[in-house]
């Protein structure tokens, strides 16, 4: 860290040192204000970090592959030049088969040993090319601090009316397009462009990835547009393995913030968030310690910062009341094995190791996996998202051996009989569906982890355990992310701000949330 | 009769009787009876005047048992309060009461009522509609429990210029001592009474709180005892010419609760209804807090205020203007009444600004009905300041042995 002298007193204090309020904190600093990042855990990341679940095993603890993080935001803070390096890019995917074909969606389109109908080879390019315009037109609200709506402003009016100004620019084909499928589900959707069910398979679980939703979930179009919207935003780094893990991320946005002038402090837990005169004027922290600030920037989780750390006592019951209502339970888990040996997934060479492997063969399958959560079982056949991330950074294993990451839809924050009990079976469970795409797979294991939403929870301070904070939906999203009147960054408490995954445009590691935060609070000030 | 094996179920009988339902259904000359929060209940008994003239020269007995209650307690109870109501609860001392009103975000009244210190730490909250939901959900991030307790407590109102002396007369010893909005417990003739000088009609007056079984034992005695000081039971009609003249307001009358209001604007702030006295800015955040210093700073649109309006012809939903020919309108009325102890025309009523200060002119539009035909007035209104009658008897302690 840079030798700043100890300040009692900050311009901005930003509680969480995960990448969101890395990223604010490097702004803020960058702008000139004196910044102090405060850190509970023993290393900065939150939940983007890369941790050792076995012996000299390493691996990302939740999102595994950077595919969100913008271009700009990159550049701006010259991530690489602080030591920031990608073991890939633009990662392949294949969509696996039970039977041991699979679509392999590259750079360039399709190609893999399924057959595909001539209708759907025909249909995929078009497809793609007209959610990419739909992805940019959405890309472009996501650096946007959301309007306010029924105000008199101003800049409110003027971000609305550029909005439907950006729709209309569309043309009258695209927008009626948007406008039909924008709030459809993505199962119908697909059903209607594809025939290959391994095809709807692979692109319906990029919709579902980290939601509480099955594809026939109203509003999943919106989130495989965001999906795709940030992705675009990241330009040739999309879809990147940073060398390291993700914790390489957080730990070059460190040196970022630092050097921009930042002081960060790990297992430095807050407590509280001291109020004087109805504004926030600092932090206590568990130690007992307090420090001043001028504004307190939370990137914890929305119920954790305004219900835990300010509390409803400085807060007007109706938004209490909003708040409480946020949907925060994570229905993702997160599976680590630690193999003596690279594993052999049917059909799959070793560059489409290297990739993502999806277990998502139709939309039925995922649906059927999506019922058993509704009703606080695990799913018995889940979809799942794999990387290798050994096949291009050895460095993560021991030498020959390897690392299977795997996200699991879906594991329910609380499971009918309890954790304790199920974490070991469905671990086992997982394995099982695995060992089907790659037999021998269960002999090559010499450790294991999964963690479920519970488990995130606890483990990084996340309410809930959700990777986004808050549910990306159309009830929680832009203009009402976490809740109206709090969406602007800003919360009803003058000086307290939330800059995390909870406030537009939400979670991945992205940063975005926390850049446009900043930018919020620095407009404010001066 | 309070046995619950031989009630109808509740989908066949809609409304309960109250525990003094019995003596009122038996003493109703009109069978006038209206519902109130799931009670039936007494709207008149005899006739409107002569209970009305009870409550201002003699003695009379209100039901007040449907009056939602609820029991706040718990380590808390005084912090989870005063985030609730506008006003400072943490100076209410025990065994004092203090009227409040509590507000949504928007700094709009949800509702009015009562706030009774019976513990160091248990309150009682009474209130004109449910309200549970709001209630619980304002607890969260306090350690408090907030249970309804209507049915658990029978209440009545004892008011009127003899009330001290009948309660006197009962073996209440030291009632006389209770100051207007203290709480008192008093044991008489085995009978445990919670006593309160508090009321609705702005006269010297008391309420009475007792266990449902002894409800009717309560009745019997007051009504004995009382005979020779002229008591009588009355019912809602003339208990509202008692609180218009005393100034009060009536939920879903004079304001609605912002609730239940589903049109933008129709919610009222304390300050609209000229009740900023109750809000207290200095004793830390409450529920409301921001938007009414936001209010206050921009000044009010509009106020509730009183009228005082010529002639003796009741302005009942009188559309108000800023000048005789009625070219601007300026406001209307809520609640209006011919005043006979005032001697008065008195109305209260919502009124624009610039037309809010006391001793503002507007023009009142009243419709009389003469025998079929219809005329119309145009009245002079002077707005004046509330209440409209306050005798000093309301206040003083000792109460003057009537």
């Amino acid at each position: 860290m840079s030798a700043v002298q100890p300040a009692t007193s900050y311009d901005c204090i930003v509680i969480g040192g995960g990448h969101n309020g890395l990223v604010c904190a490097a702004y803020l600093a960058r702008a000139g204000r004196s910044v102090l990042v405060l850190e509970a855990a023993a290393q900065v990341g939150g939940a983007a970090v890369t941790h050792e679940f076995a012996p000299d095993y390493r691996v990302s603890a939740c999102a595994h592959i950077l595919h969100q993080m913008s271009a700009q935001l990159i550049d701006e803070l010259a991530l690489e030049a602080h030591g920031l390096r990608f073991a890939t890019t633009q990662m392949p995917t294949s969509a696996l088969s039970p039977d041991g074909d699979s679509i392999l969606f590259g750079p360039t389109g399709l190609s893999g040993s399924a057959r595909l109908s001539p209708r759907d080879a025909d249909a995929y390019p078009r497809f793609i090319e007209r959610l990419d315009r739909f992805a940019r037109l959405l890309g472009s609200i996501l650096e946007q601090e959301p309007p306010r709506l029924g105000t008199t402003e101003w800049s409110d009016r003027a971000a609305l009316l550029g909005l439907g100004w950006r729709v209309r620019r569309l043309g009258r084909r695209d927008m009626r397009e948007l406008l039909r499928i924008g709030a459809m589900n993505v199962y119908d959707l697909l059903q209607e462009q594809f025939e290959s069910p391994l095809l709807q398979g692979a692109l319906g679980l990029d919709a579902v990835l980290g939601t509480n939703f099955g594809p026939r979930s109203p509003g999943t179009v919106l989130t495989l547009l965001y999906r795709l919207a940030a992705q675009s935003g990241a330009g040739p780094r999309a879809l990147s393995q940073p060398l390291g893990g993700m914790g390489a991320v957080c730990d070059a946005l460190a040196r970022a913030a630092a050097a921009a002038g930042a002081t960060i402090r790990t297992d430095a837990a807050v407590a509280r968030v001291l109020v004087e005169n109805d504004s926030a004027c600092g932090v206590l922290l568990e130690s007992g310690e307090r420090v001043a600030g001028q504004a307190v920037i939370s990137s914890a989780d929305p119920k954790t910062t305004l219900l835990q750390l300010l509390g409803a006592e400085h807060l007007d019951t109706g938004f209490v009341r909003k708040v409480s209502h946020l949907r925060t339970n994570g229905l993702t888990a997160k599976l680590h094995l630690a193999l003596d040996s690279a594993p052999k997934f049917t059909g799959q060479d070793a560059a489409a190791l290297g990739g993502r492997l999806l277990v998502a063969p139709s939309l039925d399958y995922i649906e059927r996996a999506f019922n058993h959560s509704k009703y606080g079982e695990y799913s018995a056949a889940p979809a799942i998202e794999i990387t290798v991330p050994t096949v291009r950074d050895p460095a993560l294993a021991p030498a020959g051996g390897h690392v299977i990451s795997a996200i699991v839809q879906y594991a329910p924050y609380a499971l009918h009989d309890g954790w304790e009990a199920g974490r070991e079976r469905m671990a086992d469970q997982v394995i099982e569906v695995l060992e089907r795409y790659a037999p021998g797979l269960r002999s090559q294991v010499r450790a294991c982890e999964l963690l479920t939403p519970l488990d995130i929870e606890r483990k990084f301070r996340i309410t809930g355990g959700h990777w986004h904070h808050a549910e990306l939906a159309f009830d929680q999203f832009f203009m009402l992310r976490p809740v109206p009147g709090a969406a602007q960054y800003r919360t009803p408490l003058p000086g307290l701000y939330l800059c995390g995954a909870g406030s537009h445009p939400g979670g991945g590691v992205m940063g975005t949330a926390g850049r446009n935060a900043a930018r919020h609070v620095l407009a404010k000030a001066s | 009769m309070h046995d619950e094996s031989q009630r109808p179920p509740h989908y066949l009988q809609p409304l309960l009787p109250t525990p003094f339902h019995p003596r009122a259904r038996a003493l109703s000359q009109l069978d006038s009876f209206v519902p109130w929060s799931g009670y039936t209940t007494v709207d008149v008994f005899t006739t409107v005047e002569q209970e009305y003239f009870a409550i201002r020269n003699a003695a009379t007995l209100y039901d007040l048992t449907p009056m939602v209650k609820y029991r706040v307690a718990g380590r808390d109870a005084a912090r989870y309060l005063n985030r609730l109501v506008t006003r400072d609860v943490a100076r209410l001392k025990l065994n004092r009461v203090c009227y409040c009103v509590w507000c949504d975000d928007q700094g709009h009244v949800i509702d009015d009522g009562t706030i009774f210190r019976l513990g160091e730490s248990e309150y009682r909250l009474c209130t004109a509609e449910r309200q549970i939901d709001w209630l619980l959900d304002s607890a969260r991030g306090f350690e408090v429990t907030v249970t309804e307790v209507t049915e658990q407590i029978a209440a009545l109102a004892l008011q009127g210029p003899t009330s001290c002396a009948i309660l006197k007369q009962l073996g209440l010893v030291g009632v006389e001592q209770l100051k207007p909005f203290e709480v008192g417990e008093f044991v008489a003739d085995q009978l445990h009474v919670t006593v309160s000088r508090t009321g609705f009609t702005g006269d010297l007056g008391y309420e009475l709180w007792v266990a449902p079984g002894d409800a009717l034992r309560l009745w019997d005695t007051l009504m004995t005892r009382g005979q020779s000081r002229g008591i009588r039971p009355i019912g809602s009609r003339a208990l509202n010419l008692a609180r218009i003249e005393a100034g009060f307001l009536a939920p879903n009358v004079d304001f609605l609760s912002a609730e239940r209001t589903l049109r933008f604007g129709s919610s009222r702030s304390p300050f609209e209804l000229g009740l900023g006295w109750l809000v207290d800015f200095g004793k830390g955040h409450f529920t409301g807090r921001r938007a009414l210093l936001e209010e206050q700073r921009r000044g009010p649109h509009r106020q509730l205020v009183g009228l005082d309006i010529d002639g003796n012809k009741p302005a009942v939903n009188a559309l108000l203007y800023a000048d005789r020919a009625g070219r601007k309108e300026v406001g209307s009325v809520s609640s209006a009444m011919w005043s006979p102890t005032c001697k008065r025309n008195l109305a209260l009523a919502m009124v624009d600004a610039p037309h809010i200060d006391v001793g503002s002119v507007v023009w009142a539009e009243i419709y009389l009905n003469r025998e079929l035909v219809w005329e119309r007035r145009m009245c002079r209104a002077r707005v004046v300041d509330r209440p409209f009658f306050a005798p000093d008897r309301r206040r003083a302690t000792p109460p003057a042995d009537v």
